[in-house]
């Protein structure tokens, strides 16, 4: 059986694209008639994780695979780390400057909205290096 | 069987098969084969975007003639509350009606007096606990279509109440029986309409299980005769009174349902392209503290619908001036029947951009249109009849298209063929090449040696 990899390179410079990736892989899960709500999922947490990578670190890439077990997301960038997961993934945590604060982002609710709506979850960070978050979703 | 019934058709003979029509649909419904547009039916969402697009006017509305009338004992006008904003100077709303009357109707039922009644009854379905919100408008058919093929998310969130003309339709038949004693088919309700979506509404409802709307007819058609026997010198005595106020006619315009809930937390989008917009992040949950969501397939709402003759925006000017004279509401809290108002058939996820029925075989079709959309030049140029290069792989894999639509890959094609040719030519072993081969490569030898 085969499996579906799809690329996406972030810019980390370009807000209004950011969500590009999630869209596009949206519009894939609906035309392969996966269940509109794991369709939800994916593109809730691939959303989130994708503005993270815009707004925290600058870009990097997405690598999506889709399988008929599971949609599994990574997103590595070379962006400044995160110096403390666990704190970083408690509701309401941001360290988001005031600019992106305006548009309406850094309320600290990614990492526990891709937590809530993905089935499995991995975050490996290294400081002054870069970050993997590792996502699925299972079909 | 027939199972799709749609307003908006082509003309054939006047589609020239240009590509102006398959790159404004919003559902990508569009294409152009054997030099003529096609619309495929699962995907139309009856939005007039191409009968505004088309320079050529192939595209159009069918919808019913005033001749109708003819058919029923007793008729009954439902004008769309849009009407009113089409003409200029309008003061009172009383002389539309009245018009309405002279032109041949035997009664009048505001469309807008309905609107009041959907209004008061969605603030009290918002009051319950526990409905998901936020929730969204179901009064424009185009939105309700699109939402039943690409946002299944947001099924449940959609209002079940029936859009005002059907619950005007409802009332006004039932009245009627009651005053002129005749058997429910022979009255005839009559909806005066802004677009071509609520043609297909009325002939294919979704949310109930039957329509009491017995013909459609279009604001553009009705226009002219209205005009002419409309009256504002008050003359005649007025036979027919408004029945709405501010509320039930500001339906007309975007953000009239919604301002219409006396709440604030609402959004109120206009346009297919926004409310598609709106739609994908609704469903990717990137609002928050909503209540409620107006959603209007057309600029401005329905008085930008395609089957209107007054710019939309003029049109609301005209909305507000008119608007301002009345009072607030005429039916607040009026309490119809539950049969009136409540969706009989709940609205069911039609997945029409699924590739394949089988989840592999879906998965094999979808590497295959990557494969082959990596082939094609990405210049989304229309020419090969499909809107997108991604179009046209999904058409391939779909097996309605082949590759070699694309004119840039049939000229790769024949390229290559010429080069194979030439190839072919070189491979031809020596004992069956003509003499005037051999001798050439004689004379170039013996040419060598000198
Ligand atoms: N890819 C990343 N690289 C570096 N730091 C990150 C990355 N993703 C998240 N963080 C850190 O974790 C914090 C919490 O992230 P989270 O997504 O939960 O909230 P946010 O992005 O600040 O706000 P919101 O997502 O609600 O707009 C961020 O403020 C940031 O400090
Ligand atoms: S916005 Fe109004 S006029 Fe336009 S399609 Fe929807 S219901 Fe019809
Ligand atoms: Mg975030």
């Amino acid at each position: 059986m085969s499996i579906l990899k799809l690329h996406y390179e972030i810019d980390g410079e370009d807000f209004t694209r950011a969500g590009e990736a999630s869209a596009s892989v949206k519009k894939r899960l609906r035309q392969l008639g996966v269940k509109p709500d794991a369709t939800r999922k994916v593109s809730i947490a691939l959303y989130e994780g994708e503005i993270n990578m815009v707004i925290h670190a600058h870009g990097g890439d997405i690598d999506v695979e889709i399988s008929p077990e599971a949609v599994r997301m990574v997103l590595a960038d070379r962006g400044p780390g995160i110096e403390n997961i666990d704190q970083a993934m408690k509701e309401g945590w941001s360290t988001a400057p005031d600019e992106v604060r305006s548009l309406g982002f850094g309320a600290g609710m990614g990492l526990p909205n891709m937590k809530k709506n993905s089935d499995e979850m991995q975050i490996e960070t290294v400081l002054g290096k870069g970050t993997t978050v590792t996502m699925a979703v299972y079909l | 069987m027939n199972t799709f019934f749609h307003s908006v058709r082509l003309d054939r003979e006047k589609c020239k098969g240009c590509i102006n029509c398959i790159k404004r649909c919003p559902t990508e419904a569009i294409r152009v084969r054997d030099g003529k547009a096609m619309i495929i039916p699962e995907r139309c969402i009856d939005c007039g975007e191409c009968i505004r697009v088309c320079t050529h006017h192939a595209k159009k509305a069918t919808y019913d003639h005033l001749d109708v009338l003819r058919q029923y004992e007793y008729t009954i006008a439902l004008p769309a509350p849009a009407l009113y904003a089409q003409f200029n100077h309008l003061e009172d709303v009383e002389i539309v009606l009245n018009a309405l009357l002279e032109i041949g109707f035997d009664a009048v039922f505001e469309v807008a007096k309905a609107a009041e009644i959907v209004s008061d009854a969605t603030r009290r379905y918002m009051a319950q606990p526990g409905i998901p919100k936020p929730i969204i408008s179901s009064a424009c058919p185009a939105v309700t279509r699109l939402i039943r093929v690409r946002f299944p998310n947001l099924i449940d969130q959609i209002l079940p109440l029936n859009a005002p003309v059907e619950v005007a339709a409802r009332i006004a038949r039932e009245e009627a029986v009651q005053k002129t004693g005749l058997p429910p088919e022979k009255i005839g309700t009559v909806f005066i309409s802004p677009c071509p979506a609520k043609v297909t509404a009325a002939k294919m409802p979704l949310g109930s299980s039957h329509s009491e709307v017995s013909a459609v007819v279009a604001i553009s058609d009705v226009y002219p005769r209205l005009l002419k026997a409309m009256h504002t010198d008050g003359e005649v005595s007025p036979l027919a009174a408004p029945q709405a106020g501010k509320i039930g006619v500001s339906w007309a315009s975007s953000s009239g349902e919604a301002s219409a809930l006396l709440n604030d937390n609402y959004l109120a989008a206009d346009g297919i392209e926004n409310v598609i917009r709106v739609l994908e992040d609704l469903e990717d949950e990137k609002f928050e503290h909503l209540d409620f969501i107006e959603l209007n397939a057309c600029n401005a709402g329905c008085i930008g619908g395609v089957l209107t003759v007054e710019n939309p925006y003029i049109a609301r000017t005209k909305l507000k001036r008119l608007r301002k004279y009345l009072p607030v509401s005429l039916n607040h809290a009026s309490c119809p029947e539950q049969k009136h108002l409540k969706w009989d058939a709940p609205l069911e996820y039609a997945p029409v951009m699924k590739l394949d029925e089988d989840f592999a075989a879906a998965m094999e079709k979808m590497s295959e249109m990557e494969r082959i959309e990596a082939s094609l030049p990405g210049l989304d140029c229309g020419s090969c009849g499909a809107p997108t290069c991604r179009a046209l792989a999904e058409d391939v894999v779909r097996g309605s298209a082949s590759p070699d639509a694309c004119i840039y890959k049939f000229r790769e094609s024949i390229s290559s063929l010429i080069d194979n040719l030439q190839k072919l030519n070189n491979c031809i072993p020596s004992t069956l090449r003509g003499s005037s081969s051999v001798e050439e490569t004689h004379s170039k030898k013996g040419g060598e040696l000198k």
